[in-house]
């Protein structure tokens, strides 16, 4: 018995020693005033950690290693941002958002980190947002999807390159009218949760612009992560729909592709999935052909452009991990450059020195840069949330090199699939995609 | 001993209200957040003691912050006081209606029952879109009777606010411990059918438990959406009422200043793992529980308490 509480008291002097040497630690390890601290916050464990979390850490990695040796193409060949290095600290996403933003605050308190660039959940980003604001730091969203981060108050801290959730629904129902102009019914199979109920409502809206014949089917709504999808397989077996939506990701996608296939649901009636990039390789000849896909942008192996940067970030992102990059890291990769185009135009407004904060915000604001699969503007919320093109496709596995394909792709344009700068995306829906530039 | 305790809460009280304006402020708004969750935690140290283990405190906890987040949102109504007044009083309304029905379950069965009721507000919480789902929505910043600190000074206020509230919970639950009510919650544990024989009902002093650990839950729960100043509905989750019973078996139910102890310990452990072992943290918050479970089954609280009851030459 003395042993035992010798050693639990032991157990807890170190607990407590390394908690104080961990504040002690960061207090008195003062940066030197070259390198630029970095914070990065992506989901490394739980169910968004496998299709989003790991490739957009992955990306991070290869892109700060890359800057921080000069290696990526121009015009982001200067050394980090503005010829200092890049010191990255990586948190993990998952738990509460009371969680997430106690991190947050020991990310900018405790270790000082200049700018931070994670959040894939938008309940993270949402609750970040105005601690963000409080602690006066730089803040760049990289993938969640809500609109209501800059449409309910406009943020001077926070911005979001990656275009809003909006931009995936209008692009479905884009490509869906394009493709079966005499559509008359439509389903939707979506998580009953904030991203699955937002996913479906734009694109019920952005349908009933485009094609106002068409009637809502089947509206279902399973819950997150239920993975078994039989009533709702047998359900839409029976609907008289030419299209399925589902913005359905990771596990519950894969699920739901394989049960449905089982039973030939998708052979009767093809699916559009929104987010249906990320599972693509992964899944190969069992994802059925006839199949619509979208990767939130132009992004990944299949709809990504040919062009010096993009060949770079695929061929360091193949090198290192073993597999394509998907949109997440498309994600992560143009954020983390739209905050480094941001620090050298205002490095380069002051003669090269370090630019302030206020200086990068300023930068930063209406900003317009290239990412490796678009040219992202910082069009919305007042100059803080970019907007970028958008493609779909259709699946078809080449058995001959037993590759998947994506055939019949089409890129629809930022200005074509994202509301006006002076417009909430709900309002702009409603009101019939007014101003929308396509052509 | 009584005294002797007392004596040290108080002063541990002042020494950090006193130290808050000289400590890191990421630490004031871990200790913030700690101490809010420390308050839900007390509400089931309380049912501890009955032998009850509730899965759905989270239930209590949530009511409170949404109360926080829709009052302030709907009237416009900011001021800290009030809002925690009526945080602490939805969850104590609730736990009263909820606990007819709970009070008659014991065991595996209330657990159950509990995790259900807390798992209907989260069922209803992600339907409702108009508040954002599972996104939640933001809570505007406190104030205190007219005056509205910014940065970190609101920060140190709801410090010194959850610090009072604390004080002020753990010496009324001090009193209920002593009380006939409190004190029986160990033979009701032991023995119910003896206590219905001493004369007293078994079902009313547990539902007395339950609106107690309701209110405690209630503005815990109203303190955390303030500090946090967002709600979402993982608060009412199962993960996050599991979170809770983590931190009271971490605690134990010997003392109330474990729970506080308690609750901090995890909010630091949590925050170190996280800084050590970012893709495997959850790895190190499972090992201490299970060095808990093996070396101290009586939680943290049991470390001081053998060795106060050791030199009144008890056999340990």
């Amino acid at each position: 018995m003395i042993t035992t509480r010798a050693t639990t008291r032991g157990a807890a002097a170190a607990v407590l020693g390394s908690a104080i040497a961990l504040a002690a630690g960061t207090a008195s390890a003062q940066q030197p005033a070259q390198s630029v601290k970095l914070g990065v916050v992506s989901f490394l464990t739980g169910p968004a950690a496998g299709p989003f979390g790991i490739p957009a850490r992955n990306a991070a990695e290869i892109l700060i290693e890359g800057l921080n040796t000069g290696k990526v193409p121009a015009p982001y060949n200067k050394v980090g941002f503005g010829g200092a290095k890049i010191e990255s600290k990586i948190v993990d996403e998952a738990g509460s958002t009371a969680q997430q933003v106690t991190e947050y605050r020991n990310l900018v308190q405790r270790d000082g980190v200049d700018a931070i660039v994670g959040y894939i959940s938008s309940g993270n980003c949402l609750a970040v947002t105005p601690v963000a604001e409080e602690l006066k730091t730089i803040t760049v969203l990289f993938d969640c999807g809500t609109p209501r981060i800059f449409e309910e108050a406009p943020r001077k801290y926070v911005f979001r390159a990656t275009p809003h959730a909006t931009m995936d629904s209008v692009g479905a129902a884009r490509y869906i009218v394009e493709k079966k102009k005499n559509i008359t019914a439509y389903s939707g199979i979506n998580q009953n949760y904030a991203w699955g109920q937002d996913s479906w409502r734009d694109f019920v809206l952005a349908m009933k612009t485009l094609a106002p014949k068409a009637t809502v089917d089947k509206e279902l709504f399973p819950k997150l992560f239920a993975g078994e999808y039989g009533a709702e397989v047998s359900a839409l077996l029976t609907s008289k729909s030419q299209v399925i939506h589902t913005s359905f990701w990771n596990g519950d996608l894969e699920s739901f592709i394989f049960q449905s296939s089982a039973r030939g649901l998708p052979q009767r009636i093809p699916i559009i999935m929104t987010a249906g990039e990320t599972a693509v390789a992964r899944l190969g000849p069992k994802m059925p052909d006839g199949t619509i896909i979208g990767a939130r942008g132009s992004h990944g192996a299949f709809f990504s452009p040919d062009n010096e940067l993009n060949r770079w970030f695929r061929q360091a992102y193949v090198d290192r991990f073993g597999v394509q990059p998907t949109y997440p890291s498309y994600h992560m990769a143009q954020s983390i450059l739209g905050l480094k185009a941001a620090w050298e135009k205002a490095a380069a407004a002051k003669n090269d020195a370090r630019p302030s904060v206020d200086e990068v915000i300023a930068a930063f604001e209406g900003l317009e840069f290239q990412a490796p699969s678009t040219t992202i503007k910082m069009a919305l919320g007042k100059g803080h949330q970019g907007i970028g093109d958008i493609s779909y496709g259709t699946y078809k596995y080449n058995k001959q090199k037993g590759q998947p394909e994506i055939v019949d792709v089409v890129r629809y344009p930022a200005e074509c699939v994202n509301p006006p700068a002076d417009m909430t995306s709900t309002a702009w829906l409603e009101g019939g995609m007014k101003g929308a530039k396509c052509k | 001993m009584t005294n002797r305790s007392t004596l040290i809460g108080a002063l541990a009280f002042l020494v950090l209200a006193a130290a808050a304006p000289a400590l890191p402020p990421w630490l004031i708004s871990l200790a913030t957040i700690a101490f809010a969750h420390a308050l839900v935690v007390l509400g089931l140290v309380i049912m501890w003691r009955a032998g009850l283990v509730s899965f759905g405190q989270a239930l209590y906890y949530a009511v409170g912050a949404y109360c926080v987040a829709l009052v302030s949102r709907f009237t416009g109504i900011t001021d800290a006081f009030v809002l925690i007044v009526l945080g602490g009083l939805a969850a104590g309304l609730l736990a009263v209606l909820v606990g007819f029905l709970l009070a008659r379950y014991r065991e595996i069965f209330f657990a159950m029952l509990s995790l259900a009721m807390s798992m209907i507000l989260y069922g209803v919480l992600v339907k409702t879109e108009a508040l954002g789902s599972t996104d939640g929505f933001n809570v505007a910043p406190a104030t205190f009777l007219g005056y509205a600190p910014e940065g970190a000074m609101l920060n140190l206020a709801l410090f010194w606010l959850v610090l009072v509230l604390s004080a002020l919970a753990a010496a009324a639950i001090g009193v209920y411990f002593r009380s006939v009510a409190g004190a029986i919650a160990v033979p009701v544990r032991d023995n119910e059918i003896r206590i219905e024989f001493l004369g007293l009902s078994v079902n009313r002093l547990i539902h007395l438990k339950l609106v107690i650990a309701g209110i405690l839950g209630g503005v815990g729960g109203a303190l955390a959406a303030m500090t946090i100043s967002h709600v979402d509905p993982n608060m009412a989750y199962w993960t996050t009422s599991g979170g809770f019973v983590f931190v009271t078996i971490l605690a134990g139910a010997g003392s109330i200043a474990a729970a506080f102890v308690g609750s901090f310990a995890f909010e630091m452990l949590r925050s170190i793992a996280v800084a050590l072992l970012p893709g495997a943290w959850q790895l190190i918050l499972g090992s201490v529980l299970l060095i808990t479970i093996l070396f101290v089954p009586d939680g943290l609280g049991s470390l001081f308490m053998r060795k106060t009851r050791g030199k009144e030459g008890e056999p340990a």
